[in-house]
């Protein structure tokens, strides 16, 4: 791979997302702010900056807020970002934080009228009786300008911390989903939502287990599947029952004896799913692995990779100092045969379902200058250490790739390291193979 | 305010115990700890558990998810420690709480109070010198009715069967409680659990004795149906 661009936002990213044609990049951060990056387009005259992408426009999308009745402040940190299939010369996201979820729109201005009859050009009014004839205002090309405008806010939907949201394949509603429950929504109307999911029990001291992702099917509009901490799946059907309470397939692999520990439960809670882009798999991550699933197996997964299986033997301090509830993302390729995770000291890691190979990268600047190929990175758990090997103990636990996107349709990534957003390019093998 | 009940002079033992706690689990020998745990490792996890939970429920909005994993966690050790005791099942909430949640808007004060009785339950285990106070601290003062009780409950459960407990005498239960909230008689504790006699110590003047129709009154202002007013009962 190749190194794009480097790209510095002031804040650190919280999530990561491209469009659906991978022209656009969307990423939020811990401000409230939304950067969008648009990727210029391929031009013989510059070869080296083809396809790199570049700040297209910026906005705060949240601001903190203070609910006076809880006497709690709700932070304005962009948990998530989805982009709307494109319909016109719009381009339409939403954005969400804890609590509130915002429809955006961005459109381009790149003429405005000129030769107005009444106003000149500063848009004062003329003294009429300077004005002898009359003309018509002309269109005239100026400098691109991106606006971005709030169309709808769909508040006071969710009592818990809003973790997901999913836009349905019909493109005209959408899912969001807090700890314990998962509402519908239509995207032009903001003053209800069918609540679909709702895991609440009576007893609240009877909480055993909460929602931490869902997704809409990409080709089904009535199927979602949502996760949960204690590493279940749950496939709904939204035609079977108003409340899906009941799902259609759960999808759960059995504990293994020998690994079990106090923190079994912890590392196998799912901090994200995500289904492959023909709709037959789903990819979760959680604290140690990535597994893919096939829909129609629910007793386990068909392929388990080792995201950092050497953690295994220091769970005890990661439960100490917190990172064992670090959430990690997970993203497919394009063609769904190789999956990405990251994971800490800035790796992130891609597994070859096919070839089954695997490789481990760091996205910094020390070791990532522009146009230079990626080096891959190997963890040592003692015995043999080459010379660029890390030990185990010289990880970084500070520096972790939580947030991850894979254009839809080429090689190219986007990774969050805290506050820095790295793009990668595969130069050499831009198809999908 | 009165959740105050964490103590940070435990944090340096602490740190050296997870130390020797992070030999043990280096050793992959130790992995499966369904087969004889060590003891020093799951105390020290229960204390760390129970730390955790503690800076949980103080935040203004737990992380749910955090919360549950702990809780859970915390559970699995519990067993793991005494597996042949009699565990005491998380008791249904007391009264006064109870009532404190049909008050309350917010279901997260029911998860704080049974979070608070499961605490309480937990907090006569053998090795547990501090009894937490596990008070959630969830917005006006006036809430606080509702986790105060849980936790004075415990009190009545102490009795002879945890002597270090008693040792120590009740004041240092109540350490860390302000007392100039108490001087208030409007939020003088539910003491449900409390009951004078042989637990009689130096913290017992602390918790006033409330008979039914002063929690009756209690609970009138609290709802609204009562004006503010000099309320009846012996005076402090």
């Amino acid at each position: 791979l190749s190194h794009a661009s480097l790209l510095r936002p002031s804040d650190i990213i919280s999530t990561v997302e491209f469009n659906h044609t991978g022209e656009l990049l969307a990423t939020g951060d811990k401000g409230g702010r939304v950067v969008i990056f648009q990727r210029e387009p391929e031009s013989k005259n510059a070869p080296h900056s083809q396809g790199e992408y570049d700040v297209y426009s910026t906005f705060q999308s949240h601001e903190p807020e203070f609910d006076y009745l809880k006497s709690l402040e709700i932070e304005e940190k962009i948990n998530k970002i989805k982009w709307l299939p494109q319909q016109n010369a719009a381009h339409s996201l939403l954005s969400t934080n804890d609590k509130t979820i915002k429809l955006w729109k961005i459109t381009e201005r790149d003429k405005r009228p000129e030769g107005y009859n009444l106003k000149d050009e500063e848009g004062k009014l003329k003294d009429l009786s300077t004005v002898t004839s009359l003309q018509v205002p002309v269109l005239k090309p100026m400098d691109l300008m991106v606006e971005v405008s709030p169309r709808r806010i769909f508040a006071n939907g969710h009592t818990y911390h809003i973790n997901s949201i999913s836009v349905n394949s019909d493109c005209e509603t959408y899912m969001s989903a807090d700890d314990l429950r998962i509402n519908l929504w239509h995207l032009a109307i903001t003053d209800r939502s069918f609540n679909i999911v709702d895991i609440k029990p009576a007893n609240m001291e009877d909480l055993t287990e909460v929602i931490t992702a869902s997704e809409f099917h990409p080709h089904h509009c009535n199927l979602f599947v949502y996760s949960s901490s204690k590493g279940s799946l749950r496939l709904c059907d939204m035609r079977a029952a108003a409340l899906c309470d009941k799902h259609s397939k759960l999808f759960e692999e059995p504990e293994d004896p020998s690994n079990r520990s106090f923190f079994s439960e912890i590392i196998s809670s799912v901090s994200d799913v995500k289904f492959s882009h023909s709709g037959r798999y789903m990819l979760t991550r959680d604290y140690l692995t990535v597994k893919v699933w096939d829909l129609n197996m629910e007793a386990r997964p068909i392929e388990t990779y080792q995201v950092h299986d050497y953690l295994r033997s220091k769970l005890c301090s990661l439960y100490e100092n917190d990172c064992i509830f670090d959430k990690f993302e997970c993203a497919w390729n394009g063609s769904d045969s190789v999956i990405m995770t990251g994971a800490y000291n800035n790796f992130f890691r891609m597994f070859d379902r096919n070839t089954k190979r695997d490789v481990t990268l760091e996205a910094s600047r020390e070791s990532s200058k522009p146009r230079a190929v990626l080096k891959p990175r190997r963890v040592c758990v003692g015995g043999k250490r080459r010379r660029d090997d890390i030990s185990v103990d010289s990880l970084d636990f500070t520096k972790k790739i939580l947030h991850t996107a894979w254009h839809p349709a080429e090689n190219i990534i986007a990774i969050a390291a805290t506050n820095n957003l790295y793009i990668f390019q595969d130069k050499v093998n831009s198809e999908m193979h | 305010m009165l959740s105050k009940g964490l103590k940070r002079k435990r944090e340096e033992e602490e740190e050296k115990e997870s130390l020797a706690v992070d030999a043990l689990w280096l050793d992959p020998g130790h992995a499966a700890v369904a087969q004889a745990p060590p003891t020093a490792a799951s105390s020290s996890l229960f204390d760390l558990s129970v730390i955790k939970l503690h800076h949980s429920l103080q935040q203004s909005e737990p992380d749910l998810r955090h919360l549950v994993l702990v809780v859970n966690t915390l559970r699995r050790i519990q067993a793991s420690m005494a597996p042949a005791a009699a565990l005491p099942p998380v008791p249904s909430p007391p009264a006064a709480p109870s009532m404190a949640d049909n008050l309350l808007a917010s279901s997260d004060a029911a998860l704080s109070a049974s979070m608070a009785s499961l605490l309480e339950d937990l907090s006569h285990i053998e090795g547990l010198s501090q009894a937490p106070q596990p008070l959630a601290d969830e917005g006006p003062p006036g809430r606080s009715i509702g986790g105060v009780a849980p936790s004075l409950g415990a009190l009545d459960l102490l009795g002879p069967a945890t002597g270090c407990l008693l040792d120590d005498g009740l004041e240092g239960l109540f350490e860390d409680i302000d007392t100039s909230m108490y001087d208030n008689e409007l939020w003088a504790p539910a003491s449900e659990g409390l009951k004078p006699g042989p637990e009689d110590g130096p913290g017992k003047e602390e918790a006033p004795e409330l008979d039914e129709a002063e929690l009756d009154y209690l609970m009138d202002v609290l709802v609204g149906t009562q004006a503010l007013e000099r309320p009846p009962g012996p005076g402090r």
